[in-house]
């Protein structure tokens, strides 16, 4: 009997920047982020703007990219499974303004009541793509039209706003010079989406669902319980964002989040999680908030307009969609 | 050889799709005002050489003359305009459209179409949208845009399946018309009668290549039944023999009293008509049919893909009735499917692919016992010997590789029936043989296997008993060592009725 | 003996055309309810002022809904109509501002050719990079959006007093038929009628019914699936000039609305998520109704506000809808 293996090609003995970039994205990302950070740092200096890569800097890129990490989490889960959510940004919103609204309250209150309302949008997104198959972006961008419109209206009545002082210091406060409060919700959420998507039975069915849903309907795996969880999840997240937001801001309007959502696509997109789902993980989204916040940075400096980031992100995206479609296509 | 040119002559085509060589050096030689057959076994590599003479593939190597002259095929366009009028297996109307808009698409005249269907004595409504027209009439009209061109050669891929025998009447007409009118048919069919009666030369395909070219005559099924098998056929017993897995062995009985794995009663379903078997634990139970027979709605039905429109499963005496492939997951019964891709997730390792079901339900979301996973899933990769070198995403696994991953997932998550659809496809033989020794090893632990393959000299090696399927009911239940490639293919055909009933 | 293709009595005639076409006729006597409710709602006189606003408020939309049924039609999907309509309108805005009425209609042309051009870009990067439709159209959602705030970030620039004035209620063929209604048939019948029927035309309908089928039939996919945009592109370029016309004004936020608006408006008007299926006729009334909607509610004395969420509640609904419909249809064949 056979039962000597073939010798069939084994990847581990090539090398190419490609397959560095799909096996390890992390690595290639890291490079960036220095390579970015370092970039900045001559700009700055040649603007005479002074160094950039200070541990104060490196410290508030920290502290900026705690809420587009928060948002793009959701968004990296929801990503996994073939989908995109576009109401991230309506749902920190939500969640800001809920903070805001209910501060005089006591932030215990406020916390939990914005959070309940972006884990409602989330279940009310879930439900429409995963019961009833409505197509993801097309859902997502209809409830945050909605959700958009409801607070709208809640923001015309009359209310104390009130951001309290332990929301302010978690989004904007720092504990030994350098650590960022929101560092102490971020890490723990980070750690345990990791952990999770790698060592747990949902983990396990994000990637299945994305990866092939028909494939995972033959090993048994309803979708629409995987779809409804990831919704509901990316909600709660995109609220969370939104608490460290306005403790950030200070205030609430309606625009504070709105300026997040496509970095919250392009973060994960550059993260290497595939946009047709099944691929990538949280650690890369990660990477890609942090080379995303020091580059709105450089734009900052650089005086970029609105227009132009815009522009940027938006090619950003296309370019690298293209180029992982190009890879895929090509094996 | 005649001193006249050939009309079509194709020579050493090859195509390979991946791994799977499906032509490997076709020749085809199809002469002026002749009616000619193309013929072999599922996976011959029929579909391929048409799709090569019309231009919607190209082939990997290979020469095609026309008239004597080298021939470039790259569109469907460039075919039709050569006079090659192809009507394929997959209907070629666009479902939204009317039949009159259909034709304006392809820059046909509604009214020469509907010249031509007067001619075959049929009336269609050409306002009617094309996906409200019954599936044989749509062949009809199919075949009556390519006679508006008047073609050299008009191919007709399997267009007989669809019909009722009147309207196959009618494409016989329209066959003996074109040779009579010095025009050329190449006809692609699996029934054997139809050759015999109506065709003036076949060649028999096998294996991507031509084996075969001669004239059918009355009573010559056999030989033609003989070239399809191939000398092949012969050495696979003894290769049986040598593997002692033949179903010549005496099988234990199993034990009296309890219920069958699985016991199909009246089963109605997609193409499936009244169909009634039991299948026992410890029993590989064979399903061999021709392509479209119900085989494969018989396994979504069982396997919980689609739903069922009459009838009863029982999985080891509880009523199935299974919504989903979680139901039907939970009652034991898996599926190992045909195309290995709809089973795995491409881009996961071995190791999650294997442990994938372990998770389909809302109760084990929470973490995972790593050690256990672990233990389970290397358990079920060495008793299938899967070379787990690449296994960080299957798809980069070899297609044996690949099919030994969907089987371990079942191993390391148990079940008492298995579904096997045609699970050597496209596989080397070491591996085919490797699956056939698991297989019968798997039923020797008890457990119960539904087998499908569309390689006949699978069955006497691998099962215990063999049901074939035509028109969507078992037409035979053969005992495993009496299911020959012979028997087999014409209880197939439908030509042994006599021997059906054992 | 003749075979017929199952032709069982009742099929053909009437019954075939209330089924199909009783989802636009269904929509129209929609329009007509909401229409005569709306009059009795309004307590001032009713009259042709009213029926001439609302076909003004209404038409980026109808435009909007075109631009979106013919790419939805074709098999995709467009996210960057919204976008399209903003750089169109900032674009004409910003320039027209000084132009002569000649140079105005001109120039209008132009826009309209750059919009197809874009359109055409779009498609192009699908068809070639072959990223999926919706991510590369929501890439250029951002993209174009940027371009139009880079033309003009903050709402200005204008239009001649007479372009604006084609798109006014002061010009009116009779009194309950505005000029402007004319533009959007006009360009109806001269982008869409004339290939609707045609070999291309069809190709879009085939492309997107079924892609093998049109393949095997001889159908250029890919140029087909360029041209849908394209085309997409054009009426985007239109509505965004119509914007101008209607507000004087160039905004590069003002189409933000209408990429949601412009899918619901597509399928509440019996365009088929799945492609192949539809046409512009539905699209426009619904265009009309979503439109009416929001007057009838703003009437009433509802919030603003709620009108808008009344509105995405009324698309997520409709698209559910549509896709409950997608499934039964599924389960059918």
């Amino acid at each position: 009997m056979s039962t000597a293996p073939t010798p069939t090609r084994t990847p581990r003995g090539r090398w190419s920047p490609r397959r560095l970039a799909t096996d390890s994205p992390a690595s290639i990302l890291t490079l960036v982020f220095v390579g970015i950070f370092v970039g900045t740092d001559i700009v700055n200096r040649a603007q005479g703007g002074g160094a950039f890569l200070t541990l104060k800097q490196i410290s508030t890129t920290f502290l900026f990219a705690a809420v587009l990490g928060l948002m793009s989490a959701g968004q990296t889960l929801v990503m996994l499974t073939g989908g995109v959510d576009l109401s991230v940004a309506t749902t920190a919103t939500a969640g800001a303004f809920m903070i805001s609204r209910f501060g005089t309250e006591g932030s215990p209150k406020a916390i939990a009541i914005a959070l309940i309302v972006g884990l409602g949008v989330g279940l009310v997104n879930g439900i429409g793509v995963a019961v009833f198959r409505v197509n993801a972006l097309i859902m997502t961008l209809g409830v945050s039209t909605i959700t958009l419109g409801l607070l709208t209206v809640q923001a015309q009545k009359q209310f104390t706003a009130l951001v309290p002082s332990f929301v302010v210091t978690l989004g904007s406060g720092r504990v030994l010079t350098y650590v960022p409060y929101d560092l102490f919700v971020w890490v723990p959420i980070a750690a345990l989406i990791i952990l999770g998507l790698r060592y747990s039975g949902i983990g396990r069915m994000i990637y299945a669902v994305g990866d092939s849903p028909v494939a995972a309907r033959l090993a048994g795996v309803r979708t629409w319980q995987v779809l409804l969880f990831v919704y509901a999840i990316c909600g709660l997240l995109s609220a969370a964002a939104g608490i460290l937001l306005v403790g950030f801001n200070n205030a609430a309007d309606l625009g504070i989040a709105s300026p997040f959502l496509l970095p919250s696509v392009a973060a994960v997109v550059i993260g290497g999680t595939s946009i047709f789902g099944g691929l990538g993980g949280y650690a890369g989204t990660i990477l890609g908030a942090l080379i995303l916040t020091v580059l709105d940075s450089l734009l900052t400096i650089l005086n970029a307009s609105q227009a132009v980031r815009q522009i940027i992100y938006g090619l950003i995206v296309l370019g690298l969609a293209a180029i992982y479609a190009h890879a895929t296509a090509a094996e | 050889m005649t001193a006249t040119v050939s009309l079509l002559e194709a020579r050493d085509l090859a195509k390979s799709y991946g791994p799977v060589q499906a032509l490997r050096s076709a020749d085809l030689v199809i002469e002026p005002g002749e009616v000619h057959a193309l013929l072999g076994a599922n996976g011959a590599g029929k579909s391929t050489l048409v799709k090569v003479l019309t231009g919607v593939i190209s082939a990997d190597h290979g020469t095609v003359l026309v008239n004597g002259k080298p021939a470039r095929i790259g569109s469907p366009a460039q075919a039709a305009r050569i006079g090659l009028a192809p009507v394929f297996q997959d209907p070629a109307l666009v479902p939204d459209l009317t039949i009159s808009q259909n034709m304006r698409l392809t820059g046909t005249s509604s009214a020469a179409v509907e010249h031509e269907l007067r001619a075959l004595d049929l009336a269609v409504d050409f306002s009617d949208q094309a996906r409200d027209v019954p599936l044989p009439m749509q062949r009809m009209i199919d075949l009556a845009r390519a006679l508006t061109r008047d073609p050299a050669l008009l191919l007709l891929d399997e267009i007989t399946a669809a019909l009722p025998s009147d309207l196959a009447e009618r494409v016989f007409a329209v066959m003996q018309r074109s040779r009579e009118r010095g025009r050329s048919v190449l006809f692609i069919t699996h029934r054997l009668k139809e050759v015999i009666a109506s065709c003036d030369r076949a060649t028999i395909l096998r294996d991507g290549r031509a084996v075969a070219t001669m004239a059918p005559r009355e009573g010559g099924e056999e030989r033609i039944v003989e070239h399809m098998l191939g000398p092949e056929a012969a050495r696979a017993s003894v290769a049986a023999a040598e593997q002692g897995a033949g179903a010549a062995d005496v099988r234990p009985a199993a034990p009296a009293g309890e219920a069958p794995a699985l016991k199909v009663d009246g089963l109605f379903g997609g193409r499936v008509r009244n169909m009634s078997f039991e299948l026992r634990r410890g029993e590989i139970l064979g399903v061999a049919a021709l392509e479209g027979q119900g085989q494969d709605d018989l396994f979504a039905v069982l396997s919980g893909g689609q739903s069922p429109s009459g009838g009863e499963i029982r999985a080891a005496g509880r009523v199935l009735k299974a919504r989903h492939p979680y139901d039907s997951i939970r009652a034991g019964v898996v599926l190992v499917p045909a195309d290995r891709l709809h089973a795995l997730l491409p881009q996961r390792s071995v190791r999650e692919n294997v442990a994938a079901p372990r998770y389909n339900s809302f109760s084990r979301w929470g973490p995972i016992n790593m050690r256990d996973e672990g233990r389970r899933v290397r358990e079920a990769e060495q008793a299938l010997h899967i070379d787990t070198r690449a296994a960080r995403q299957v798809r980069r696994l070899s297609g044996g590789n690949q099919q030994k991953v969907t089987i371990a997932r079942w191993l390391a998550n148990g079940f008492t029936t298995m579904l096997c659809f045609d699970p050597t496809r496209g596989i080397d033989v070491g591996t085919k043989r490797q699956i056939y020794v698991l297989l019968r090893r798997l039923a020797d632990d008890g457990a119960a296997i539904l087998f499908f393959s569309s390689e006949l000299t699978e069955f006497p090696l691998v099962c215990d008993r063999v049901l074939t399927l035509f028109g969507g009911e078992i037409t035979a239940d053969l005992p495993g060592a009496a299911a020959d490639e012979a028997t087999l293919l014409r209880a197939m055909h439908g030509l042994a009725e006599s021997q059906a009933g054992t | 003996m003749t075979a017929t293709t199952g032709g069982a009595p009742g099929r053909g005639g009437p019954a075939r055309l209330a089924r199909r076409h009783g989802w636009t006729a269904g929509i129209y006597v929609l329009l007509l309810v909401l229409t005569i409710f709306w009059r009795s709602q309004t307590s001032v006189k009713w009259g042709p002022f009213d029926v001439q606003s609302l076909v003004i408020d209404a038409l980026p939309l109808c435009f909007a809904a075109c631009a979106q049924s013919i790419v939805i039609i074709s098999g995709g999907i467009d996210l960057s109509v919204g976008s399209m309509m903003s750089l169109a309108n900032v674009v004409s805005a910003k320039y027209m501002l000084h132009m002569s009425f000649d140079e105005a209609l001109l120039f209008s042309l132009a826009v309209v050719a750059g919009g197809a051009l874009v359109g055409a870009i779009t498609g192009f990067t699908i068809v070639i990079t072959r990223v999926a439709d919706i991510i590369v159209t929501l890439a250029m959602l951002f993209v174009l959006g940027g371009v139009a705030l880079a033309v003009l970030e903050v709402p200005g620039g204008g239009a001649p007093a007479r372009f604006q004035a084609l798109v006014s209620v002061d010009t009116v063929l009779t009194a309950w038929f505005p000029a402007v209604l004319l533009i959007l048939f006009g360009a109806v019948a001269v982008l869409w009628l004339t290939v609707r029927r045609a070999r291309i035309g069809l190709a879009i309908y085939a492309v997107g019914s079924n892609r093998p089928a049109a393949y095997l039939a001889g159908v250029d996919v890919k140029r087909t699936r360029v041209l849908a945009y394209a085309y997409s592109g054009a009426f985007a370029a239109l509505g965004g000039l119509a914007f101008t016309g209607a507000s004087g004004l160039g905004d590069p936020n003002a189409g933000s609305i209408y990429t949601l608006n412009s899918v619901a408006a597509a399928v509440l008007g019996g365009v088929s998520l799945l492609g192949g299926v539809g046409g512009l006729v539905g699209p426009i009334a619904a265009a009309f109704v979503l439109t009416l909607v929001k007057t009838l509610m703003i009437l009433r004395g509802v919030d603003q506000n709620y009108a808008q969420v009344f509105q995405g509640s009324l698309i997520v609904l409709v698209v559910m809808i549509g896709g409950l419909a997608i499934r039964q249809k599924g389960k059918g064949s």
